[in-house]
């Protein structure tokens, strides 16, 4: 526990993995997660879609859950490990799942991509073989403005076919 | 969005949290921060200085006792409530909390977040009252324990002063509980609920048509007399963009009925 984890502050020194790679940065308390992973440290993949935690599209997972990043402070994950979509995959190999999207079309304009991938990794590894109805339920939180659901449901239902993500 | 300028602190333990809410003006807790932060957004909310209540262990953790008392630490989650081996001591809890908003919202909201934020649209301020729940509350002068009738005293307000915190929430074992609502979409917003309790006497819950849960005392779990409790309780609720107040008071007792359903059915098997 860091000695001024107790005092009032404006901004104060945190440590954050992302993706494996380790942050050390001075962060102001008022900066959302979402804005500090993407204009500090320039991982633009996660998306700002409605900043009122709506659609889903700044979907990270912290420490093991997923969470909404437009929805917590940057200086509330200190200490923590940080998922986002650039880390799913293995240098140049997609991820069982992202080829699922590509090869069932499942992204129109992309946006909503990063976070409906988020979310449905985060099924899969905690629930290898779910049932429609869980797939439908994980994806809850993702808004798709295309209303290409039906593609992304059918995606992640193959790639939760036989062998997980 | 960027947010006003605020200050910080992630407290370690109860004692420090409620100093610093008392020392820090404008201090208000942070618990998980999924209404806290939209509305900072928003501008509806501007404190000076948030104190973040997630690095209490004290606040965490549910626990059964060997009465059967279930107590809920503030600080958990709808997730943790909605998996809880614990928690199905009172199956109703869990159930309503895995249909709140979504997985991510269910990942870092909680229970203490909710009732205290007191949003009329919130499934667990009726629930808690229909099931008898106590609160307790913690500030400089040591704890105190309010019933959940006795706690939100109006839209956006409880019985939680501003250098106080709930610490957890207490409920009597049961099963024989039920819960109904219309939102938008699927787990959405709110527009009418309604949970009820049978033990011994039954007792309905009624969300979203008045600044508190309004709990009404049928004499019986059955149609008549639980619409007859609903027709007596006056109901005048808000309109707004989403419901008339005459849609929603239509509703209510469409809701009190099937909630009381519920739980007559369950109180059977």
């Amino acid at each position: 526990m860091e000695p001024t984890a107790a005092t009032v502050s404006p901004a104060r020194q945190i440590t954050v993995t992302i993706n494996g790679t380790t942050y050390e940065r001075e962060v102001e308390a008022r900066k959302l997660l979402i804005h500090f992973i993407r204009d500090d440290l320039d991982l633009t993949g996660s998306h700002i879609g409605c900043d009122t935690g709506n659609c889903g599209a700044c979907s990270v997972i912290v420490d093991g859950t997923l969470l909404k990043s437009c929805m917590l402070l940057a200086v509330q994950a200190d200490g923590a490990s940080i998922e986002t979509v650039e880390g799913i995959a293995d240098d140049d190999e997609l991820t069982k799942l992202q080829q699922s999207f590509s090869d069932r079309h499942a992204l129109q304009c992309g946006y909503c991509t990063p976070g409906m991938l988020m979310s449905a990794t985060a099924l899969l590894r905690a629930n290898p073989q779910p049932t429609e109805e869980e797939i439908r339920k994980a994806l809850q939180g993702n808004i798709c403005r295309c209303t290409g659901y039906w593609n992304i449901f059918e995606a992640v239902k193959d790639a939760a076919d036989g062998a997980g993500a | 969005m960027l947010l006003r300028e605020v200050g910080y602190a992630r407290p370690s333990s109860l004692d420090e949290a409620l100093s610093l809410l008392a020392a820090t003006d404008g201090a208000r807790a942070l618990a998980g921060g999924q209404t806290l932060v939209n509305v900072m957004k928003a501008r509806a909310a501007s404190p000076d200085a948030l104190i973040d209540l997630n690095g209490l262990g004290e606040l965490k953790g549910i626990d059964l006792a060997a009465d059967g008392t279930l107590r809920i630490g503030a600080m958990a989650t709808y997730t943790e409530i909605a998996e809880s081996a614990e928690a199905r001591a009172r199956p109703i809890l869990g159930e309503v909390c895995a249909t709140i908003a979504d997985v991510q919202v269910r990942n870092r909201g909680t229970i203490g977040g909710n009732v205290c934020s007191n949003d009329p649209t919130n499934h667990l301020p009726p629930l808690l009252a229909a099931v008898g729940a106590q609160m307790t509350i913690a500030g400089a002068g040591g704890e105190r324990t309010v019933p959940a009738d006795d706690f939100f005293l109006g839209v956006y307000m409880t019985a939680v002063g501003p250098d106080e915190l709930l610490t957890s929430i207490t409920v009597p074992p049961g099963k024989s509980d039920g819960f109904a609502s219309v939102t938008l979409g699927a787990d959405g917003t709110c527009i009418v609920s309604a949970a009820a309790s049978i033990d011994g006497g039954v007792r309905v819950a009624l969300g979203c048509v008045d600044a508190v849960p309004v709990v009404l005392q049928p004499e019986s779990a059955d149609e008549q007399a639980v619409r007859a409790a609903v027709r007596e309780a006056r109901l005048d609720p808000p309109s707004d963009v989403h419901a008339s107040s005459e849609y929603r008071a239509h509703l209510a007792g469409v809701l009190a009925v099937r909630a009381a359903n519920d739980a007559s059915h369950r109180a059977r098997s």
